[in-house]
Parts: C-alpha cells; sequence; structure tokens
C-alpha cells in the first residue's frame, strides 16, 4: 500500500474520531471562549487604540490559544492509541511508521485550522470601527497556522515518546516552553550561541513580524523546518519502537 | 511455512525469550503453551514483526523478517491480547478501515467484510458501535479483523482472555473452523484450549522452548506421573483392590486407591496412577465381574505434563531445548 493511500486513510479515521468524541469538541469550545474573551477584555475594551494594534494584539493572544490547543490536541495522537491497545492494529499492517505519523499530524492540523479560521469573525469586527488591512489578516492567520502546525508537530513527537497523554503533554509542553524562551537565554549567552538561540525562538524571533502582518520567507521556513524536524524524530522514534531500528 | 531460528529477545538485560526454535508448516494449527511470562507473548510480537528479535531469524514464506519486516506484515493476521478496537466506530467501519490498512480496494473489503461477519457471525451487529458490545463479539471483531485479508499465517494472543464459557465454545468454534484456510498460532495458559484446537503444541517455559509436539506425544514423554482418574464402581473396596492388584503386577505400575464416598454398593474412589491407565483400569474392573459406572480424569496429560515442566525448570528445558524439528 502506498504510504500516500495509508496516510490519507489514517487521517481520515482520525478525523471522523475527533467529531465523534466530545473532547475534540470541547477543546474547540474552550479555544474559541478564551479567544473571544481575551479579545473582547484586552484587544477591544482597554482604551482607545489604533485598529492595527487591536489586531496585533488579537494575533498575540490567539498565537497562545493555538500553541494550548496545539499540546492538548497532538497529545493524544498516538499515546492514546497506546494507552488504549489499539496501536498494534497500525503497527502490525504494512504501513510505514511516516504514514501513521502524517496521517494523525495532518487530521490534527485539519482541526486546528478549522478551529482557527472560526477565530475570522474577530478581525472582522474591527471593521465595524476601524480599518485594517487584509494583508495584515492574512498574514496573521499564516503565521497562526505556521505557528500551530510546528508546535502541532511538536506535541506529536511527544506523543510519540509520552508512554500516556498526560506525559506527551508535558513532554510537548516542555519542548515549545523551551522554544519560546529561548530569546531569555540569548539574553544572558555569549556569542556565537547567543545569535543560535535568538534564531530559535519560536514565538519571539518568527511570530511576531506574522503578528505585524509582514511576511519573511525566512520566517515560513523556519517553521517548516522546526515542524519537517519534530515530525522526522517522531518518525523515526516510532520507528523504533516498532522494530528497533 | 514458518522458520524460527535460535531467536532471543532482551528487555535490557532481562531475558524474555532465550533462544527458540520451531517450524510450522502450512495449514497447522499450533497451541503456544506456557505460564505467564514464559515468553509467549513477546515470541508472537516478534513473530508479528512488533517486536525485533535480539538475536536469531523468523521466516515466513521464504521471507526473513529481519530484512523484510513490511512484506512480513503483509502476510499476517494478528490479534493482540487485548483486541485493537476503536469503540467509537461501527463493526463495519472500523473492518473497512483495518482492511484499508492491509491495501485492499474497496470492492475486496466489501465481499470479505461480508464474509468474514458470517464466519465470525458479526452479521447481525455490522453497524452496532463497537463500545456497546460485549466482550465476546469485540474478541470475534479482533479475529475478523486479523483473518479479513485472508492471511498466510494466523496469530491469536490469549483469543478467549476474559470470556465466559459460553463465548469460549464460541470463540474455539471460530478458531476450529479456520483452520486448514489459515496456518494459525495461538498462545494460551490454559491447557483445554489447546486440547481443543491445536495439532501440534510448543511449549514455552522460561523463555526456552521446553518441549514440542503433539498432546500424546507429549504426555507420552513427560506427562509420565501425576495423572489420576475418579471411578464409580459397583464393588466393595476390597474388592476393588483386589481387581486392580493384578495390573500391578502385569503392567508394573504402582497404583493408589483413595475411597472418596460409599453410597450403598457404589464406591467412589479416586486412583492415582503413573501414565494413561485409563483403558487398562476399566477392563480389570469389568473383568472381575465389577460394574463400572463413570470414570473422569481429574487431570489431564497435558496437565500432568505441564506440571512435570514447571517443576522440573531448566534440566528439562536444556534436554528439550534440543529436540529435532519436525520437518
Amino acid at each position: 500500500m502506498t504510504d500516500l493511500r495509508a496516510t490519507a486513510l489514517i487521517a481520515r479515521r482520525e478525523l471522523g474520531a475527533w467529531l465523534r468524541s466530545p473532547g475534540g469538541w470541547l477543546i474547540a469550545a474552550v479555544m474559541l471562549l478564551v479567544d473571544g474573551l481575551l479579545f473582547n477584555a484586552y484587544a477591544v475594551g482597554s482604551g482607545a487604540k489604533l485598529s492595527t494594534q487591536v489586531l496585533q494584539d488579537f494575533f498575540y493572544f490567539t498565537a497562545g490559544t493555538t500553541m494550548i490547543a496545539s499540546v492538548l490536541l497532538s497529545m493524544r495522537l498516538i499515546a492514546e492509541e497506546r494507552q488504549a491497545g489499539t496501536l498494534p492494529l497500525l503497527m502490525s499492517a504494512p504501513v510505514s511508521e511516516g504514514a501513521v505519523v502524517g496521517g494523525k499530524f495532518i487530521s490534527a492540523l485539519i482541526v486546528l485550522s478549522a478551529l482557527t479560521l472560526a477565530t475570522l469573525y474577530m478581525p472582522a469586527l474591527i471593521f465595524l470601527n476601524g480599518k485594517v488591512s487584509l494583508g495584515h489578516i492574512a498574514g496573521g492567520y499564516l503565521g497562526l497556522l505556521l505557528l500551530g502546525a510546528t508546535t502541532l508537530a511538536i506535541g506529536t513527537l511527544g506523543s510519540v515518546l509520552g508512554r500516556t497523554q498526560l506525559v506527551a503533554g508535558v513532554l510537548s509542553s516542555a519542548m515549545i516552553t523551551t522554544l519560546l524562551l529561548c530569546w531569555i537565554l540569548a539574553r544572558v549567552s555569549d556569542s556565537p550561541l547567543k545569535e543560535i538561540l535568538r534564531a530559535m525562538a519560536l514565538f519571539d524571533a518568527h511570530f511576531k513580524p506574522f503578528q505585524r502582518g509582514l511576511l519573511r520567507l525566512s520566517d515560513v521556513v523556519f517553521f517548516l523546518s522546526v515542524a519537517w524536524l519534530a515530525l522526522i524524530a517522531a518518525t523515526r522514534a516510532l520507528r523504533r519502537e516498532r522494530w528497533g531500528g | 511455512m514458518i522458520t524460527v531460528r535460535g531467536v532471543q529477545k532482551y528487555y535490557g538485560a532481562h531475558p524474555a525469550v532465550r533462544g527458540v526454535d520451531f517450524q510450522i508448516k502450512a495449514g497447522e494449527c499450533v497451541g503456544l503453551l506456557g505460564l505467564n511470562g514464559a515468553g509467549k507473548s513477546t515470541t508472537l510480537m516478534m513473530l508479528a514483526c512488533l517486536l525485533r528479535p535480539t538475536a536469531g531469524t523468523i521466516t515466513i514464506h521464504g521471507v526473513s523478517a529481519n530484512e523484510r519486516p513490511q512484506e512480513i506484515r503483509g502476510l499476517i493476521g494478528y490479534l493482540a491480547e487485548t483486541p485493537p478496537l476503536y469503540g467509537d466506530m461501527t463493526v463495519r467501519a472500523y473492518l473497512t478501515f483495518a482492511g484499508g490498512l492491509r491495501g485492499m480496494t474497496a470492492g475486496h473489503i466489501e465481499l470479505r467484510v461480508r464474509a468474514v461477519a458470517k464466519s465470525c457471525d458479526l452479521a447481525r451487529v455490522l453497524d452496532v458501535q463497537i463500545s456497546s458490545l460485549s466482550h465476546g463479539f469485540r474478541q470475534r471483531i479482533g479475529i475478523a479483523q486479523a483473518i479479513l485479508h485472508e492471511p498466510a499465517l494466523l496469530i491469536l494472543d490469549e483469543p478467549t482472555q476474559g470470556l465466559d464459557p459460553v463465548q469460549i465454545v464460541e470463540v474455539r468454534r471460530l478458531i476450529r473452523s479456520l483452520r486448514g484456510d489459515h496456518t494459525i498460532l495461538l498462545s494460551t495458559h490454559i491447557l483445554s484450549e489447546i486440547e481443543a484446537v491445536c495439532d501440534r503444541i510448543l511449549v514455552l517455559h522460561e523463555g526456552r522452548l521446553a518441549a514440542q509436539g503433539t498432546e500424546a506425544e507429549l504426555v507420552m514423554r513427560h506427562g509420565a506421573t501425576g495423572g489420576g482418574m475418579e471411578l464409580e464402581v459397583r464393588a466393595s473396596e476390597s474388592e476393588l483392590r483386589e481387581a486392580l492388584a493384578t495390573l500391578e503386577t502385569t503392567l508394573g505400575v504402582q497404583i493408589q486407591v483413595t475411597v472418596r464416598e460409599v453410597a450403598g454398593d457404589v464406591l467412589r474412589v479416586h486412583v492415582g496412577a503413573a501414565g494413561e491407565l485409563r483403558a487398562a483400569v476399566s477392563r480389570a474392573v469389568v473383568e472381575a465381574g465389577h460394574d463400572l459406572l463413570a470414570m473422569r480424569r481429574t487431570q489431564s496429560g497435558l496437565e500432568a505434563m505441564f506440571q512435570n515442566l514447571g517443576a522440573a525448570a531448566d534440566p528439562l528445558g536444556a534436554q528439550d531445548a534440543g529436540d529435532e524439528v519436525p520437518s
């Protein structure tokens, strides 16, 4: 069976499971509720602001809820199969580890993207009393999707490494937090480590430009590279667990 | 043909399987028998390419598991100790998904789902959500997913574990019906299971193959002591002892008679004897002019053999690990 077909099959099953599980809907509801509250309380409700600033604040808060949702969505991907005893079905079938990891990741990415896009009504509200550029909105959302994909990929790795969903969640959060705090470490480090750490700062170095509506190729490449590396590591870790290779 | 040569598996420094050799011919139904922790599940997982052996080789239909595990996975149907079921799916959706994972086409899956639903008696629950089904149904769904793609080798790890007596009978009947169409390797620690469904037995003890052969062969080799039977005879105790004493002389065995109950002229006794003496005992009783009303084995030959293997521990394992592998 081709890897592509297996990936699509696994992604489709996983999407069905999201739709049927109350957990998926709960994560969606909580994320949208928290995002709406933050938008209302801080982005639009904290005194007079320029519309651009409101949009930037929205992307700032939504980046946070997106990362949290990523961890919650990804921690179950493999760890839940392991806990429920369903992993042998996938592992004893002639499908590659890449197809399993890919299928799981894609399903979670589709869910996260749908969730992220469901927040579009908030930037749209800005048009009631102000004006922002559509490019800024599009750029910001591209940044959110890239940030979400990257943190999901890291979460997928955590889910392969963690024996339980809880351990997977803790591992993923630790990896993401480390990447978020790289800018603080950069401040207390010397060159060349300082530059390396600064370049690795997930949010500070690479999301903030999107937040301001700037689209830089280097940021896109950074997010895609980290996501790719995390998925490769997840595939290798699963292969090692399955066949020690 | 399945060939396993010198297979070992270590978890860190702990040896789970310490060098196992055996062969299984196409169409055979072989039971892997052993106490908990004997290495049964580890051996099956290595055969299913879910664990890589630390040493040794596994070849299925000429394909080496070490070199081409993915190809081997396509040849195998595997039921883990806990059936790998998604509770949120219907039986049909689950089997369709399992078929897709095995690379079957949509048309073929539809045909096979219908066929396995019939053979596993799942037709009436095909559109029912798995989470609402009983343990017996779940076990049968697990078997259905394992045979869906018509695998060359069917591996069943403790297929009747946790089932009630009625469900056990159903699952055994199902496994028996699969014999011939599939080569079957099943593990269990329940002796009656092996007796009920298997052609040949592999006995694992502390990670080693302690013995292998048919039930009769194993009982002959290792079940020589500890057999017993319960009789109901219309005779007095002394008459019965006299009748059985002739056997001690003619067969050169020691027979212990323990009276359990006397009900009128009927005597219920336990006869402890070495080896398989049921035919000889019944003849001796009848030829002495007594009515033999009932005879029941109190311990099967396999049970006796298993106790002997357990008690003998390593010496037996060392002796029989070198048994000639049947070709």
